[in-house]
């Protein structure tokens, strides 16, 4: 049920601003822009034109399938939800899964800090980009409201925004009282505690998670009631369960998505909270767990999840997931791609050895990370449309011609000396129409980047 | 404080009080807290009151599970007969269990070569250095210590830069591997487009009637030989696209018309492994799948995933300390590939790490159950349990 640009079309001025000077909106007509706003490629505010009245009615059709929320404030803030489809080949997701790490109240100073610091700097580069975790979990594992609130404190200058984890309403105003002013996340209302959290949550004006293990109905009851009361920013925990019970929760995260996608039922339309970390109450092998929460979080992150609560920190368990969450959240209607054309590495002179690459984004970084600081060396970027060496070569996009039309637009020739070419070990078999076309010499390198700089080094001992 | 202030200060905060046990000195009660406990007592009816309101209003509200009908259906499709013990696949009638449980589980087949494959990742040479080799052992040993519920023998030698091995040999050595096992086999050639029919059609006469899995017919070959004796020997066929669903339909279409139908083809709509476009895949088997259960009759065959393809990326083999060992991420990366095909719909597995088989095989066997049928444990305190 996703909108189409005439839906909004029909409640725009559809005057194409003719009594303006310049429609405010940037685009040529109301057409322009409503096929924009479709695409979420602009935002309804810039049309002037608009009473209030059509106003509301067109936030309310361009408000997603899932709500947005926001945990956070100013630079520590994060978004979750936002999603309008079931499958992201039908448009694309948005807003990757917050990746949370959890830490207990009851942790003394030393091991509390040292925490901390690791999850702030927890770092993996791909792809050209930082990936990085989202958000800290305080638990009230102590079950005292003290502890809890004192160790929230200790998080008011974390890097990260907060979720405070207690079922506990005593202890979770114990902790707003501290840290309510940053907009946490408030986990969790539950059908004992619902009142007292519903006035928390109005109170500071934070974002509220319902917790309603294996039980849609509850969870639906609690979320209209919340809503009745005026609270609109909810995230759902249907539950979480690693063992056999992962069945059970694929269902509970698959239904409410679906019902917010397709029925668009208001008591659903919410980010989903899902918590791996759980996994650790069963396991206690620091190996098998890391590898079980692993699996459990892609499972849940394949199947809607929005934010996901870890207890392992180990970089070898965090590292697939983050490269699951990129690859799910890359916008399948843009080529993942970089600029084609010349790039320099190190300190270049007119004998420094010549490279060839694709723009596939994947490939450039990739080699990008194996030759930066470790070889000075020309990189030529050839514009396969985005795809990767062996793709391209299957598809004909890395070509003779087009190898021989870069040397020459990139006007290299007027740099170096040398006339070689080094090519990626998996374009072999183009290696000597690339010869013939440009009159370089071709020399096939390995197959893998990796072996780039070892492979540079040789060259330079024979010559 | 006193006793009794203590307990007026309490009871400010109770919603109800429960007189079952109440036990003072009457006369203190009337003297000093009769009218305020009144006055609590009055307040916490109020607000239970409102309590009450809001839960019947909530009891009012309802929940319908969303499920859909779809016009199509998977087709079944049986591998192993003869001395194997038969697996099935496919079958399903819904998108998810909560619809309509899929009558088989998803199933995993081991990886065996028929030769002894130094480049495997050591963290699986590790399992296998001493049976490799012998396929027939291999073989036995994923079935026996690991639970295979099916084995691959992969006639890689058969390549004509690697052994160039003949016809005849890859036929002894499918032999081997059905004498060892009774798990239906899945028969892999070299990926030589001009070798590969020929060995097929050795390696289907020489396991006759057994229904094995013929890998794979595609386009860039003489699939027709391989459609040919799968249907003379009584076998099953590979269909095999390059993550592309118009190819898929056109070779399920061309497969048919050499006598196959749906119960003979397993699509192998190509598994690109996490963080090597991943997405890709995800987005064709999906797709793929949908179709199938809106009643495309070209695709509506049961899919399979050459998860091992996982190994081919550089976080699951690279050494590099900033990423930890590749003991751990190897496996991860399988499992968490074959995991995401498995969530868009694949039914068939083909696998390398024990660990990586079985954590896929737990969460896959959950899929033939009712919806709220398992036992869970009670979560509700995991805040304070988690250590
Ligand atoms: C993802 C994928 C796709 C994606 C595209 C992704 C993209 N944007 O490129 C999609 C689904 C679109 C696709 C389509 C096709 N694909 Co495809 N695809 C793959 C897959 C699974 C991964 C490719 C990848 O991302 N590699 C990762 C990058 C980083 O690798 P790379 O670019 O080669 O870079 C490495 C090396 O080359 C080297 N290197 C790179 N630069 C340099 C530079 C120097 C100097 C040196 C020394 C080394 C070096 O180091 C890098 C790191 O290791 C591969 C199989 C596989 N596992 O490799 C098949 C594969 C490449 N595809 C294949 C085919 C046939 C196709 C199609 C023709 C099929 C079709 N449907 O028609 C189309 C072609 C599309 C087109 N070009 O028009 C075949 C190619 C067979 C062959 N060698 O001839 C493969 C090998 C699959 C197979 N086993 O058959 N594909
Ligand atoms: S600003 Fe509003 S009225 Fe003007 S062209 Fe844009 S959409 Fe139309």
């Amino acid at each position: 049920m996703q909108v189409t640009a005439m839906d909004i079309y029909r409640l725009l001025p559809q005057t194409n601003c003719e009594d303006c000077d310049e429609p405010a909106c940037g685009e040529a007509s109301c057409m322009a822009f409503a096929t924009k706003l479709s695409e979420k490629e602009s935002q309804l505010e810039l049309c002037t034109e608009l009473s209030e009245e059509a106003f509301a009615k067109l936030e309310a059709l361009l408000a997603p399938a899932v709500r947005e929320i926001t945990i956070g404030t100013g630079d520590k803030t994060i978004t979750i939800g936002g999603d309008e489809v079931l499958y992201r080949y039908e448009l694309t997701y948005y807003n990757p899964t917050a990746l949370v790490i959890d830490i207990a109240d009851n942790l003394d100073d030393a091991e509390f800090t040292e925490r901390v610091k690791n999850i702030e700097e927890t770092e993996f580069e791909r792809i050209g980009e930082m990936l990085t975790l989202d958000a800290i979990a305080l638990r009230n594992a102590s079950g005292d409201a003290v502890k809890f609130a004192e160790a929230a404190s200790k998080l008011k200058n974390a890097k990260l925004p907060l979720i405070l984890c207690s079922f506990d309403p005593v202890a979770m105003k114990a902790a707003l009282e501290k840290v309510g002013d940053g907009r946490p996340l408030i986990y969790a209302v539950n059908e004992a505690n619902m009142e007292e959290m519903a006035a928390l949550a109005l109170e500071y004006n934070c974002p509220v998670t319902i917790f309603s293990p294996n039980d849609l109905e509850k969870m639906k009851q609690i979320s209209r009631t919340l809503r009745e009361k005026g609270i609109n920013d909810i995230v759902l925990d249907p539950g979480t369960f690693v063992g056999e019970g992962i069945g059970d929760s694929l269902d509970d995260f698959v239904m409410i998505r679906r019902l917010a996608v397709e029925e668009r039922d208001d008591d659903f339309r919410f980010p989903i909270l899902g918590i791996p970390a759980l996994t650790w109450l069963y396991e206690k092998d620091e190996v098998q767990g890391g590898i079980k929460e692993a699996t459990i979080a892609a499972t849940l992150m394949n199947k809607y999840a929005d934010v996901l609560i870890f207890h392992g920190t180990n970089i070898w368990e965090l590292i697939p997931v983050l490269t699951l969450r990129q690859g799910i959240y890359t916008d399948p209607r843009k080529p993942q791609a970089v600029d084609p054309g010349l790039y320099e590495f190190g300190e270049v002179d007119q004998n420094s050895p010549v490279l060839m690459t694709t723009n596939f984004a994947l490939t450039f970084y990739t080699v990008e990370g194996d030759i930066k600081g470790k070889t000075n060396a020309y990189l030529l970027v050839l514009d396969t449309e985005g795809r990767a060496v062996d793709v391209s070569l299957a598809g004909g996009q890395l070509n003779a011609e087009a190898v021989a039309d870069l040397i020459k637009e990139t006007e290299i020739e007027a740099k170096v000396d040398t006339r070689t070419l080094i090519i990626p070990g998996l374009s072999a078999p183009v290696s000597g129409e690339i010869e013939d076309e440009s009159g370089w010499n071709v020399l096939v390198g390995p197959r893998d980047s990796s072996g780039v700089p070892g492979f540079i080094e040789e060259l330079k001992e024979k010559s | 404080m006193d006793k009794m202030s203590q307990l007026l200060k309490l009871l400010e905060k109770t919603d109800y009080i429960e007189i079952n046990e109440f036990r003072m000195d009457f006369e203190e009660l009337e003297l000093q807290l009769m009218p305020a406990v009144q006055r609590v007592v009055q307040q916490a009816v109020t607000k239970q009151a409102a309590v009450q309101e809001t839960m019947k209003k909530m009891e009012a509200i309802e929940f319908a599970p969303p499920i859909k009908d779809y016009p199509g259906e998977v087709a079944q499709v049986q591998l192993g007969a003869g001395s194997r013990k038969p697996v099935y696949l496919g079958g399903q009638q819904a998108l998810y269990r909560f619809e309509e449980p899929q009558p088989n589980p998803p199933v995993v087949t081991f990886d065996v070569f028929d030769i002894p494959m130094p480049g495997l990742p050591r963290p699986i040479r590790e399992h296998f250095s001493d049976v490799m080799d012998h396929p027939g052992d291999w073989a036995k040993k994923a079935v026996k210590d690991f639970g295979a519920n099916m084995v691959t023998i992969h006639l890689i030698g058969t390549g004509p830069k690697v052994m160039d091995k003949t016809p005849r040999q890859a036929a002894e050595d499918i032999e081997e591997v059905l004498q060892a096992v009774d798990v239906p086999l899945v028969i892999g050639a070299s990926g030589d487009p001009q070798k590969d029919p020929i060995i097929l059609e050795a390696a289907a006469a020489a396991a006759e009637d057994e229904r094995c899995l013929l890998a794979s017919a595609n386009l860039d070959l003489d699939y027709k030989k391989v459609a040919k004796a799968a249907v003379d020997y009584n076998h099953a066929v590979l269909s095999w696209a390059i993550t592309d669903i118009n190819m898929q339909k056109t070779l399920n279409k061309y497969l048919m018309k050499e006598g196959l139908t749906q119960n003979d083809i397993v699509m192998d709509p190509t598994t690109c492994a996490l963080g090597y476009g991943i997405e890709f895949s995800i987005d064709v088997i999906t797709r793929t799948r949908l179709a199938a259960l809106k009643g495309d009759k070209d695709l509506q065959m049961p899919m399979s995933s050459g998860t091992t393809n996982a190994w081919g990326s550089r976080e699951a083999w690279m050494k590099n300390d900033a990423w930890g060992p590749t003991d751990y991420r190897g496996p991860i990366w399988e499992i968490i590939t074959g995991l995401t095909m498995m969530l868009c719909g694949v039914d068939i597995f083909m696998m390398l790490h024990p660990l990586s088989v079985q954590l896929l095989s737990e969460i896959g066997s959950t899929f033939t159950k009712e919806y709220l049928t398992t036992d869970s444990p009670d979560i509700s305190n995991w805040i304070t349990e988690l250590e």
